[in-house]
């Protein structure tokens, strides 16, 4: 336990990374999720297919692999800079990458939640005249919402857990602090181990306790 | 799936000018397109000496095929180890034995819970202190993908157990079986039936998250992509570019088939 009292400070200070790097993706993810899911229903086919393809290539590219490319990639080689502190920076970078990988899994979500709305919902707006945006904007994606809280906070678990990942493009949260206490302190593996887990618990656990209890509540009475 | 009841069908006007409309936007991201070109050119992403590597012989058969087979070799333990470590955990937290069902659930829950790259360094930096030896990478990530995929394969057939019809059990029971042969011959292998579709999608997450290995240092195809190809040509981009598109390749395959077991066993249920 020493190692993990001694250190508390700084692995604070690595989880408080952690929850930076979910919250900022997390609204990023939203917005953009958001934005792919109406572009893949409306009426023209180009905005469909763009949105398709990009979805496709997100979802089954590995998130390591996105995140590289944006660390690598975005930012070394093409010399994309988006703070001139470099901490600052690769802690955007990885945003962007993990944003763009869970973006499409909002939007595959969200579309699912479409298809729960019923056909007269979306009928009933036309009939009032209503145009394809205002449908969308005003009836079926609050809807549609609604009926994907669960989902949606399975996704912010999962992207709370994957912000580990980041630490391939140099940000130092949990996952590193993780590896340098192991380091440090060899003997106590199985404590530092249990005690980063626990962070994760912490952080994970009500978050699935808020969402199911929103999702029940905010639930489409039919 | 069309979703057309979200819009009118266009008449002759709205025709023309959704026509319109998709031109513009065409050429918003043809934009987009361009302003991307830009930037790999002034940085040089063009040069003819980034791309050519990827299509020499020896760079497959020293990078790519070397990659992929570690790549594909820690998917399939993993895929191996994972479907059986959801066949133990799912019938143990069906037990009617409280003493199995309540630790098989802790396990389980909290294996969910923590990100698989800290199981990863739990398994590869703690082996020292826990069994008095060092573990491979590979049975590192191996052990990762396992123990969180297991965990996952789990919920997912004690879900297809808890969704057949109790006649099921009751039946089995009729006729004189005992409880691990109705678990054994009704229950699971009609759940892992209705789930296959569920437990092959789990699959690909699986075969993306092996991409972590590298992390550790399994010799895997984003690590032979990446710290491999780019540090011979230094050409990351078209490496990472390749490297991805070799993975949506599988994992749409893999989606294919997940699609084809769930048309067939439709249409098998009618």
């Amino acid at each position: 336990m020493d190692a993990l009292l001694t250190e508390w400070p700084t692995i604070t200070l690595a989880f408080w990374m952690t929850v930076k790097l979910a919250a900022v993706s997390a609204i990023g993810s939203l917005v953009l999720g958001t934005a792919l899911t109406a572009m893949r229903v409306a009426p023209l086919a180009t905005l469909r297919g763009a949105a398709g393809t990009y979805v496709t290539v997100a979802r089954n590219t590995p998130l390591t692999l996105v995140l590289l490319f944006t660390g690598l990639g975005v930012g070394a080689n093409l010399g994309v800079e988006l703070s001139a502190d470099i901490a600052t920076n690769n802690f955007w970078l990885a945003t962007i990458g993990l944003t763009a990988y869970t973006s499409a899994f909002v939007c595959e979500a969200l579309r699912s939640g479409i298809n729960t709305v019923p056909v007269g919902q979306a009928e009933a707006a036309r009939s009032l005249g209503l145009g394809f945006v205002k449908t969308l904007a005003l009836i079926t994606l609050p809807q549609a919402f609604r009926a994907v809280i669960a989902p949606l906070g399975s996704i912010l678990i999962a992207l709370t857990k994957n912000t580990t990942i980041a630490l391939v493009v140099g940000v130092s949260e949990a996952s590193v602090r993780m590896r340098e206490m192991i380091e440090t302190y060899g003997d106590q593996v199985l404590q530092i181990f249990f005690g980063f887990a626990l962070g994760f618990v912490v952080l994970c656990l009500p978050t699935g306790l808020l969402f199911g209890w929103l999702s029940r509540r905010l639930a489409v009475a039919r | 799936m069309s979703y057309a009841n979200l819009y009118e069908v266009p008449g002759p006007r709205g025709v023309r000018r959704n026509r319109v409309l998709g031109a513009v936007i065409a050429l918003a991201l043809l934009g987009v397109a361009y302003v991307v070109y830009v930037r790999f050119d002034d940085k040089g992403q063009w040069a003819a000496e980034k791309w050519t590597p990827l299509l020499r012989a020896d760079v497959w058969t020293t990078f790519i095929l070397p990659g992929l087979a570690g790549t594909l070799l820690a998917a399939v333990a993993g895929v191996v180890l994972a479907g059986l470590f959801g066949l133990v955990f799912a019938a143990a937290r069906l037990s009617e034995h409280r003493w199995v069902r309540v630790p098989a659930g802790a396990v389980v829950e909290f294996f969910r819970a923590v990100p698989l790259l800290l199981l990863i360094f739990f398994a590869f930096f703690g082996s020292y202190v826990l069994i008095g030896g060092n573990v491979s990478a590979f049975a590192a990530v191996v052990f990762g993908l396992t123990v969180y995929n297991g965990s996952v394969i789990a919920e997912i057939i004690r879900a297809g157990v808890l969704s057949l019809p109790r006649g099921q059990s009751e039946a089995a029971y009729a006729v004189g079986m005992r409880k691990s042969q109705v678990m054994r011959l009704v229950l699971l292998p009609q759940a892992l039936r209705a789930m296959l579709p569920a437990v092959v999608s789990q699959f690909v997450v699986l075969l993306k998250d092996s991409a972590l290995g590298l992390i550790v240092g399994y010799d895997e195809l984003v690590d032979r992509g990446l710290n491999g190809i780019a540090a011979n040509f230094s050409n990351v981009i078209p490496a990472a570019i390749l490297i991805a598109a070799i993975f949506i390749v599988i994992n749409l395959s893999l989606d294919r088939l997940a699609h084809w077991l769930n048309d067939r066993r439709s249409a098998g249920a009618r």
